[in-house]
Order: structure tokens, then C-alpha cells, then sequence
């Protein structure tokens, strides 16, 4: 009887349309008699906006502390204790979840998308540190970011990187910025937020492969200082040119450079240079025309990058979740694919025709045309300006904190016998006697 | 800087000139994206009249418990005996075996009104969001069983990692005022 019942019902469910997404009022509401009364799905809010404001007033707070920290203070141990606060505060508290690294994907999405309405809370993450970058430097990175606080703890045996590898190394993260752009851009996804190595951590619960990537820069990062920081993080870049620019910088020694060299080793990040040899007059000539050769070759490298970056745009569009659906509706239709995948069935629901479907791949597509172009021709350029860089001779009179490369973590200070003087005045008696002992001995 | 000599005076103008220009940048970026941010900020739902209970809810949420549970509108519920959200497709008895129950955790419980019906309800604490339950009521019921964004649990990640996997593209961001897209309120 019940068989038969259920029977009737598949059957009356095929007539009306199986699993539609249009709701179907195939029963009437029942009349109860007894005092029945129907209840109402809860509906938990979220997070107040008053969070909000709070963790703009913390991310200020701890950037004016951290300029306090590595400007005035002058202390590692204190600068360690604020990167603690804040990879518990920004981390494990707020789940990594705003930052200013993942607020490049928002801010970009934002200017292509007019539909996009961008939080408050993003955009203050996002310009803040490069408000504070322009006038102290990378402080951000150097006591506020979680991602670079925990890379920072774990240091323990760095080995040097060679500057040629380094710069190299970074031309992965102008990529990986301009990738994120052009996705954000083009509505295919935010990048930065979806490999972010540490929020396995962060939020003790993830997929393996996030999993196996956070422990991947974290084993790197004991030997290799901070490896995302410095050859994969996008904002990084942008508070590099901050950095650049910025009214103060980071200084190793509180007053004058003694040339001692101690300081050479401290840097993990190798961001501390020595003092330029006086300029080889001789070779004058040679730089010179290595100069004009390199600029003309920029503008082959950026004709050749923004062909290859055409070429590429193809592959980089599959990544658009409807170009990945036109594509999969496409193959059905040429009877490639036998089973319909749930995207092919949700699309089939809505009724929009495979026609509307290709022409919004184009336009999509044609879009990815430009950008990958675009993509392709700055990566050119950036590689070009980094070759012009290295040719052109800078002067340096002391050992200086790399104003780009500096992250700010304050280890060098304790390596400066200036420092240690200014921090321990009694230091100087006994260096005094232990050298009299030695004059003696001698 | 004053005892470098008088070469580097261009350079330092350099520096200035984009100091200057850089810093008018920032306010006016801040400025612009000012006038296009909005408070209050944006969170995750599901619009349930384009999610096809594909389960994928369950298995893609950041959380290892999913922050999408099951949702019941009552008032679109028809008090079914025969709940096809509740019963497996070929039920040996209506009761609440489970071995008859289509829920893999049992997280529906089923509770006699009055003749002929039965109450369903979510216990949240056992509902994974799997959807099984909300292809069933679509496909022979009322379609009063759908799938929502908790957001007592959703930690409202920047890039969703269930929207990414979403096949229908049925998650969409709405006012925190507003977080709820229930099937009943439309």
C-alpha cells in the first residue's frame, strides 16, 4: 500500500519536474486541530560590526606600537612580543581572516566589479599599513602581519640566499600579484586568499593540501628566513616601493657606524649591505653602453612578454568558473562527456540557453586576452627593471638596512656595538679593562 | 643628508617629487574606494532557489563541520507521513529506523502532531549539510527543507572555499543586517 502511495508520488514529482529549483506547493499547509503551534527556523546573526571597528583600531594600534618598537625603542625582545600578540590577535583570534595580502583580491574586485560593494574594514586593512609604509617603512611586516610573525618565530638556522637567486626569486611574486590581479579582476576567483599557506594554522582545521603547503614554508622558513614574506607575498611588494620611498628607514645603529662588520651576519632576510667599493673609473665606458643595450632590450622583453602572456590567456581562463562551465556544457554537447556533471545540471535548471553561455565565455575570454597581454608585458618590465638595477652603481658609505628588503624585526639592533653601549652603558668599563688585561699580557 | 655632496641633490628631489606623488595617491585611492565601501559589510549566503543539494556544502567548508546545516521553513512544510526528505527512497516502515531514514547522521527528527502529522525538525549539532534531505523534499515535496549559511559557525572567509566548488554559483554575498535568504521570506 505504501509502495504504491510512494509510486504515485515519483510519479506526480517526474509530471511536476524533478528536483526543480522553482519550489513547487505540491501539498497544501495542513489545518491542525490541536493547539499546535508551527515554529521558526532560528537565524543566528554574525559577527556584530562592532568587531570591525575593533580590528581597525587593534591593526592601528599595533602598526603605531610596532613604529614606537623598532624607532624609538630599539628592542628584538619587545618587537617579539607584539609579533605574538599579533599572530594570536590576527591569526588564531580573527582566523587570518581580514588581511591586507588577501585585501588586494577586494580592492581590485572593487574597481572592475561596479556591483561590488567593498567593506570598510577591507579597505582600511588594506591602505593602513601603506599609509604607515610611507612614512616608517615596512613596520607592518616586521611586528604586525601574522603570516610574516609566524614565519619570524620559526628561524632558527638561515642560511644565506644569493642576491642574484633572491632577485630572481621575486620576479614568482610580482607574478603571482599580477595572476591575483588579473583573476580578481576578471571575476574568477581571489587567489591570495585561496593559498594562503597559514591559515591551517591559523584556524586549526583545513584540507591536506593547504596543510602540507603551511608546513612546507614553515620546514623552509627554519632555514630560509620568512620564504613567503620575501619571494611569494604580493603586498610585500607594494610596501617594498613604500619602503622605498618612505620618510624614515630602519637604521642598524643608533648613532654612527663604527664599520665593525658584526651586523653583516644578523640580517637572515640579507637585507643589510656593505659599505661600495670606491668606483672603478675604468669601466666607465663599458656601463654605460651595457645601460643603453639594456633599455633597449626592455622593449623587446615586453613585446616578447605581452605575446607570451596572449598566448597563455587560453589556459589562464579555465580558472573562470564559467568559462569552466561553458567549456564542461560544450563537451557534453559535442557528446565528448556521457554523465552530466552537477554544474551541467544546475545550468540545465536555470534555463539560460548554451548560446547565452558561450557569447558570456567570450566576452570573458576576450577580456583574459587583454589582461594575460597586460600580465605578461609587466612581467617583462619588471624583469627589465630589475636587470637596469643591477647594473646601475649605488653608493653606500655605511652598513645600511636595504630600504625595499628590510623587514623591520629589529634583529640587527642587538649586533650593534653602538646599540649595546647606548642599551648597557656598564659594557664600556668592562671592554676598557678586558683590553688593558690584554695590552698587559702582550 | 647635507654633507653628501651636491650630486645627489637631483636624487633627492626624485625621492620627494614621489614621495609627494605617492602619498596624494593613497588619499585619493582612499578617497575613491571610501565612496564605493559600504558598511555594513557583506557576508555569505546560499540562495536556495539556485542550490541542487549537490553535498559538495559538506565536504569543501574550511570548518572540518561545515557551517552550511539543513534550514526548515515550516510554514512551507506540508507535515508529510511520507516525508521524502526524511525517507529513504524505499522505505521498509515509516518509523524512525534508521535504516529508513535518508539523513546519514539522523539529524532530522520526526515527531507525531496530531493525525496525519508529523513534525521534522534539524537538530543542527548532528547536520552536516550534505543536502540529501533537501534533494528529496525538491524533487516530491514542498521543497521546504533548504540549505543556509549558519553564521553562528561561518568564519565569513574572504574567498569562500565552498562558494568556489559551489557548481550552481549559488553563493552570494548579502547585508550582515540581512544575513538570511530563507525560502519562506521570498
Amino acid at each position: 500500500m505504501r509502495r504504491g502511495i510512494l509510486t504515485v508520488w515519483i510519479l506526480s514529482g517526474l509530471l511536476l519536474g524533478t528536483a526543480s529549483a522553482e519550489t513547487v506547493r505540491r501539498f497544501p499547509p495542513p489545518q491542525f486541530e490541536t493547539d499546535y503551534v508551527m515554529p521558526t527556523a532560528t537565524e543566528p546573526p554574525p559577527r556584530a560590526a562592532l568587531w570591525d571597528t575593533l580590528d581597525s583600531a587593534v591593526l592601528l594600534g599595533t602598526l603605531l606600537l610596532a613604529v614606537w618598537l623598532i624607532f624609538f625603542k630599539r628592542r628584538r625582545s619587545w618587537i617579539v612580543a607584539l609579533m605574538i600578540f599579533s599572530v594570536l590577535y590576527f591569526g588564531f583570534w580573527r582566523k587570518g581572516c581580514v588581511c591586507p595580502i588577501g585585501a588586494i583580491g577586494n580592492v581590485t574586485v572593487s574597481l572592475f566589479d561596479s556591483g561590488y560593494a567593498l567593506p570598510l574594514v577591507v579597505l582600511v586593512f588594506f591602505l593602513l599599513p601603506l599609509g604607515i609604509g610611507l612614512f616608517y617603512g615596512r613596520v607592518f611586516c616586521g611586528a604586525v602581519c601574522p603570516l610574516g610573525a609566524i614565519q619570524d618565530l620559526v628561524v632558527l638556522r638561515p642560511q644565506p640566499v644569493p642576491e642574484w637567486l633572491e632577485t630572481a626569486l621575486r620576479l614568482g611574486a610580482w607574478l603571482y600579484l599580477s595572476l591575483s590581479v588579473l583573476f580578481a579582476a576578471t571575476g574568477s576567483g581571489l587567489l591570495i586568499c585561496r593559498y594562503d599557506p597559514f591559515i591551517a594554522f591559523f584556524r586549526l582545521s583545513s584540507n591536506s593540501s593547504l596543510l602540507i603547503l603551511g608546513i612546507l614554508f614553515l620546514g623552509v622558513g627554519v632555514f630560509i628566513g620568512r620564504p613567503y614574506c620575501r619571494f611569494v607575498c604580493p603586498y610585500g611588494l607594494l610596501l617594498r616601493q613604500a619602503g622605498r620611498l618612505s620618510r624614515r628607514h630602519v637604521t642598524i645603529t643608533p648613532d654612527e657606524c663604527i664599520h665593525c662588520r658584526l651586523c653583516e651576519e644578523a640580517c637572515p632576510f640579507g637585507a643589510i649591505h656593505a659599505p661600495t667599493a670606491p668606483w672603478p673609473e675604468k669601466t666607465l665606458a663599458r656601463d654605460r653602453r651595457r645601460l643603453v643595450f639594456l633599455f633597449v632590450l626592455l622593449l623587446f622583453l615586453i613585446a616578447a612578454g605581452g605575446w607570451i602572456g596572449y598566448r597563455l590567456h587560453p589556459l589562464l581562463a579555465r580558472a573562470n568558473p564559467t568559462v569552466a562551465l561553458a567549456d564542461q556544457v560544450q563537451s557534453m554537447e559535442a557528446g565528448l562527456r556521457s554523465e552530466p556533471t552537477d554544474e551541467i545540471r544546475a545550468f540545465r535548471t536555470t534555463g539560460q540557453s548554451d548560446e547565452a553561455l558561450y557569447a558570456q565565455r567570450d566576452e570573458i575570454l576576450s577580456s583574459f586576452a587583454l589582461g594575460g597581454t597586460l600580465v605578461g608585458m609587466f612581467m617583462a618590465l619588471v624583469a627589465g627593471v630589475k636587470l637596469i638595477a643591477v647594473s646601475v652603481r649605488r653608493v653606500r658609505v655605511d652598513y645600511e638596512a636595504d630600504r625595499a628588503g628590510c623587514l623591520a624585526c629589529g634583529r640587527c639592533f642587538a649586533y650593534c656595538p653602538r646599540q649595546r653601549l647606548r642599551d648597557n652603558p656598564a659594557e664600556r668599563t668592562v671592554s676598557n679593562t678586558s683590553l688593558q688585561k690584554e695590552a698587559a699580557n702582550a | 643628508m647635507n654633507n653628501k655632496p651636491n650630486q645627489l641633490s637631483r636624487r633627492q628631489l626624485l625621492r620627494e617629487g614621489f614621495w609627494t606623488v605617492s602619498i596624494t595617491a593613497a588619499g585619493a585611492a582612499a578617497a575613491v574606494l571610501a565612496a564605493r565601501s559600504r558598511r555594513p559589510s557583506m557576508v555569505w549566503q546560499i540562495d536556495p532557489f539556485k542550490c541542487i543539494g549537490c553535498g559538495r556544502c559538506a565536504t569543501h567548508c574550511v570548518l572540518s563541520e561545515s557551517a552550511v546545516k539543513c534550514v526548515h521553513a515550516y510554514s512551507m512544510c506540508g507535515y508529510c507521513d511520507l516525508c521524502t526528505g526524511y525517507f529513504d527512497p524505499d522505505p521498509k516502515a515509516l518509523d524512525t529506523g534508521a535504516e529508513h531514514q535518508l539523513c546519514p547522521t539522523g539529524a532530522i527528527r520526526r515527531r507525531f502532531v496530531e493525525e496525519p502529522y508529523f513534525e521534522f525538525t534539524i537538530d543542527e549539532s548532528r547536520c552536516i549539510g550534505c543536502g540529501k534531505c533537501v534533494v528529496g523534499c525538491a524533487a516530491f515535496g514542498n521543497g521546504s527543507l533548504f540549505l543556509q549559511v549558519r553564521h553562528d559557525r561561518c568564519l565569513n572567509c574572504n574567498e569562500c572555499a565552498i562558494a568556489r566548488a559551489c557548481p550552481s554559483q549559488a553563493f552570494v554575498r548579502v547585508p550582515a543586517d540581512r544575513p538570511y535568504l530563507m525560502k519562506d521570506q521570498r
